[in-house]
């Protein structure tokens, strides 16, 4: 027998439709949709100036849209602000904190604030300050003391207080080092289908590791959005090889693109021990792979070193996905950002 | 009410730590003090129309011009210097809110100060009872009518402070832009007095709006123990017009 979902399970934790922004004669976000479900976490990518921060400042009730519809589970942020902002975490880009108080004090507050029952203060803003790894080092430090690390951490943590059911996270791992990341992905990851989160970063690798779903928006639209998978499929639907082969890259190429125009070979230059290092680029859906270890083979007489497939990183995603968006603009022959898609 | 509450406490315990409110109060203090010492000894000399204590409170405008800049400049223009007010908005709070908490604690800083300075003439006429027990020394009803006076203009003033400082992110030109509007509403009404409206027939109107706005005659009012609505109005209204539009200013600049 199966059960109906919940009226809470259907309705998504971010919902977007047709988000427009303006600043005088700037259109910043156009026609932005998208949604979040409960306990999802979400990649949000762009290029500077693309409308990440705009559209979550938008969400988090801090400016209003000039057209279009945010609903935070259910509520829409333009009338009920109250109710969204109760369900919402949100740490902003370079995430400003008051230099001038303690880490406890500072949680303590912005739990109270967030309506935390004073009976739950002290117990809420330790498991938070738990979660985010500050109860040893930081508790009792003033936040302009902390390095940059700790102030990031100190954010989430004040992101997760009241346990929202949404949490927006604008660059959250900016200027921070390789082990701080680490701990900020782990800490993220601890959220998964409890929270739904929406990130954005520049630290491409950190979202695909990170989030289940990516929407990338480029000169104020969505130009794509899905899991990475999808997204390779539709931005970079080739298959990759690696070859390492002891044979000239003439023979190489001619033994390998022989009788199959769709082929394209090219010459990464020499590896170690008189070697080429080759990258083969078969048509998306090729069913190539074993045909074309058995053509290496023979080209090279056996005298293979390695083959190996490269799955397109997030990166190449997202330069394919932001480069296919301007090439439509040039396309139109019109510039709908005026100067600042000139900028980028 | 209870998010005002949160909000009030964490601008008081703001005004507390911060090094410009003991610049302020100890200026503020040292002034008054060295204020009331002349008036005293000028008392000593020469038979005066006033009391020490009328005389204390004609000078008010001295010590406001720089107290309520200092009290009221960091409140809105370093919260948006930091970007801590966005951050602060993003929770469940309204601007009306911070407005209101961040007005409060300001207005009743202001008001201790005033209260602290107040003891010089209730600590001289004490030290002095028993050597010249003269009541004009303390004149209780001009310290209460003075006093209050200073309650209510209080509230535009600090109002008017707030105002300018959620006008930018700079707390120096706040401190500067509350400066000229203090400048402007305390002295206004007295320099449109010494326009001569009635030379004019078509002016003459504007002779009642100029007393109206003439702060030192209300003042004047107060010290001798005359309470008037009309000032009450007129600061009180001052104080709710710089408020709402401080809020405004709030919603679109965050």
């Amino acid at each position: 027998m199966t059960t109906e979902p919940s009226v809470v399970e259907v309705v998504p934790a971010i919902q977007v439709e047709n988000l427009s922004k303006r600043y005088g004669s700037l259109q910043a976000i156009e026609q932005v949709g998208f949604s979040v479900g409960a306990g999802e976490i979400v990649g949000f990518l762009g290029p500077n100036g693309a409308g990440k921060s705009t559209t979550m400042r938008i969400l988090a009730g801090l400016m209003p849209a000039t057209a279009g519809v945010a609903r935070i589970c259910g509520a829409s942020v333009a009338w009920e602000p109250d109710v969204t902002k109760r369900h919402l975490g949100y740490m902003p880009e370079n995430n400003p904190l008051p230099d001038d108080l303690r880490v406890t004090e500072y949680l303590r507050w912005r739990a109270k604030l967030k309506g935390v029952h004073w009976r739950d203060v002290s117990a809420r803003v330790n498991a938070a300050m738990e979660a985010c790894d500050l109860v040893r080092k930081a508790r009792r430090r003033l936040i302009g003391t902390l390095s940059k690390g700790f102030r990031q951490r100190v954010g989430i943590a004040d992101a997760l207080l009241g346990d929202p059911k949404v949490i927006i996270l604008d660059e959250p791992t900016i200027g921070l080092d390789p082990h701080q990341i680490l701990g900020i992905r782990r800490l993220i990851n601890n959220l998964r289908g409890r929270m739904a989160v929406l990130i954005s970063s520049h630290i491409l690798p950190e979202i695909e590791q990170v989030c289940d779903r990516v929407i990338i928006i480029n000169q104020g639209r969505i130009v794509a959005s899905g899991t990475p998978d999808e997204l390779r499929r539709e931005f970079m639907p080739e298959v990759t090889f690696t070859v390492v082969a002891e044979a000239s890259s003439e023979v190489l190429k001619a033994g390998l693109v022989a009788g199959e125009s769709r082929v394209r070979v090219v010459d990464r230059g020499a590896a170690a021990g008189g070697a080429r290092h080759l990258q083969v680029v078969l048509p998306a859906g090729s069913p190539l792979g074993g045909e074309l270890l058995q053509r290496v083979y023979a080209v090279c007489e056996g005298r293979v070193r390695s083959l190996h497939p490269v799955q397109p990183s997030l990166e190449d995603i997202f330069i394919a996905a932001t480069r296919r968006s301007w090439e439509v603009v040039a396309e139109d022959g019109t510039n709908r950002r005026g100067e600042k898609a000139g900028t980028l | 009410m209870r998010t005002f509450r949160i909000l009030l406490w964490h601008e008081l315990r703001s005004l507390a730590i911060a090094t410009p409110t003991y610049v302020a109060a100890a200026i503020f203090l040292a002034l008054m003090g060295a204020m009331y010492f002349a008036l005293l000894k000028e008392a000593q000399v020469a038979t005066l129309d006033h009391t020490p204590v009328e005389r204390f409170f004609q000078l008010f405008a001295l010590p406001l011009f720089f107290i309520v800049p200092l009290l009221t400049m960091r409140s809105f223009a370093e919260e948006r210097r930091q970007g801590t007010l966005g951050a602060l908005l993003s929770t469940p709070v309204r601007p009306v809110h911070v407005v209101l908490a961040k007005f409060g604690a300001a207005y009743l800083l202001y008001v201790a100060l005033w209260a602290l300075a107040l003891l010089y003439p209730a600590v001289t006429w004490w030290m002095l009872k028993g050597l010249y027990n003269d009541p004009r020394l303390l004149a209780l009803p001009a310290l209460q009518g003075g006093f209050l006076f200073i309650m209510v203009s209080g509230l535009l003033y600090i109002a008017t402070g707030v105002l300018a400082s959620s006008l930018t992110r700079s707390t120096l030109v706040a401190g500067l832009l509350t400066f000229c509007a203090l400048f402007f509403l305390v002295l206004l009404g007295s320099l449109l007095q010494q326009v001569p409206f009635d030379a004019y027939t078509w002016a003459r109107w504007l002779e009642q709006p100029a007393e109206y706005f003439n702060t030192f005659k209300h003042l004047d009012a107060f010290t001798r123990g005359l309470v008037d609505t009309r000032p009450v109005f007129l600061f009180g209204s001052g104080a709710l017009l710089a408020l709402g539009l401080t809020v405004l200013t709030v919603e679109s600049k965050v």
